[in-house]
């Protein structure tokens, strides 16, 4: 299957910042020999390099339907990432330190565009039921603007209109604009959900209507608290037993 | 430059392509850092920041469905997401006193940080 890899590669070597980057054994598909490589995380992508410094990945792992698990080994503070599927292979990676093991876990972990997705919806919703209170400082509801619906191909694609963020707009779409602090920016008396500036800007669309789905954000996060507990729970038990 | 028939599939931050009548993509777009532009009538195209001058473009059936794939791949990327999660934190945040991400216990995850390089 082809990819776009020099976007890839790009997207790995750019100076936006990584989620999480470090050095970790991966063992080998064939051969169970492990290799130390240089991991860079950004968004649901993992990167290897071969060195720290190398110019291009040797290799990314897509992040999404998957589970992070600790796993026995003779290496120890290894990790798993857990693909479905028969064909999927399972990678297992090892830290260097407990600390490294966790902070790897945790970031993995949470590291799908799923998840992110989910809390971001969340959040829309929070927003959307203070915008309704009857204190609010927002301009109130809105209509939406006319049947608008995005519906490109595949049951998967969902996607809810957001409001346009505010004041500046990226340059190219997806590029981190890492220095544009969002809405610390905006005047006082703007304040409440979307607003609106003055600009040349339009006015951001209002908040897409409220889904009639329960939300399972907070089912997830449990499951996720509770896969936590668990794996500290096995580390502190593999503290105290016999060192591999 | 030839068209040619393809089922387009978008899911999370890829945009998948299959031959109309195959089951596997032929290949993928990962859109990350990429720029979506209305062409003439029924068409866009993607390019990205690496090599702005190459655009992958695409035509569609009518002008609308053209209009709802530009918005969907425009709020397609990670970084995207992680912005608008930026900014609703943010809003409510301002609106509260209160960090939203606190009681579901993210709030110190370096993903949902604006700014310094984490690690």
């Amino acid at each position: 299957m082809k990819l776009n890899e020099r976007s890839l590669a790009f997207y790995a070597t750019c100076d936006s910042p990584a989620d999480n980057a470090g050095f970790l054994y991966k063992r080998g598909e064939r051969h169970t020999a492990y290799h130390r490589r240089w991991f860079v995380l950004k968004g649901n992508m993992l990167f290897y390099f071969e060195e720290r410094d190398s110019r291009e990945p040797v290799g990314v792992i897509v992040l999404e339907g998957c589970n992070v698990e600790l796993c026995d080994s003779a290496e120890g503070f290894a990790f798993a990432i857990r693909f479905g599927g028969t064909k999927s292979r399972t990678y297992v990676l090892a830290a260097e330190s407990q600390a490294a093991m966790e902070s790897w876990v945790k970031s993995l972990s949470r590291a799908s565009f799923d998840y992110m997705r989910l809390v971001v919806r969340e959040l829309e919703k929070q927003l959307q039921e203070m915008c309704r209170g009857p204190a609010g400082g927002c301009e109130g509801s809105r209509e939406p603007p006319g049947p608008w619906k995005p519906k490109p191909s595949g049951p998967e694609q969902s996607r809810e209109r957001l409001p346009a963020l505010p004041a500046i707009p990226p340059k190219e779409n997806g590029c981190a604009v890492w220095n544009n602090v969002l809405g610390a920016d905006r005047p006082p008396d703007t304040s409440g959900c979307g607003g609106h500036d003055e600009e040349e800007n339009p006015r951001p669309p209002p908040l897409p209507p409220r889904r009639r789905t329960p939300s399972t954000f907070c089912r997830l996060h449990e499951r996720y608290s509770r896969e936590v507990a668990r794996l500290r729970q096995d580390w502190q038990q593999k503290q105290r037993g016999p060192r591999p | 430059a030839v068209l040619k028939k393809r089922l387009v599939k978008l899911v999370v931050n890829f945009l998948f392509y299959f031959r109309t009548d195959e089951a596997e993509p032929i290949g993928a777009l990962l859109l990350e850092h990429c720029s979506i532009t209305k062409e003439e009538e029924n068409v866009f195209s993607i390019s990205f920041i690496e090599e702005p001058e190459r655009k992958y473009c695409f035509e569609c059936a009518t002008e609308e469905q053209c209009q709802e794939w530009v918005e969907a791949l425009k709020r397609a990327s990670y970084e995207f997401l992680r912005r608008s999660l930026i900014f609703y934190r943010n809003e409510i945040q301002k609106m509260t006193g209160k960090d939203p991400l606190e009681q579901f216990g993210i709030s110190e995850e370096a993903r949902f940080q604006l700014g310094a390089h984490r690690q």
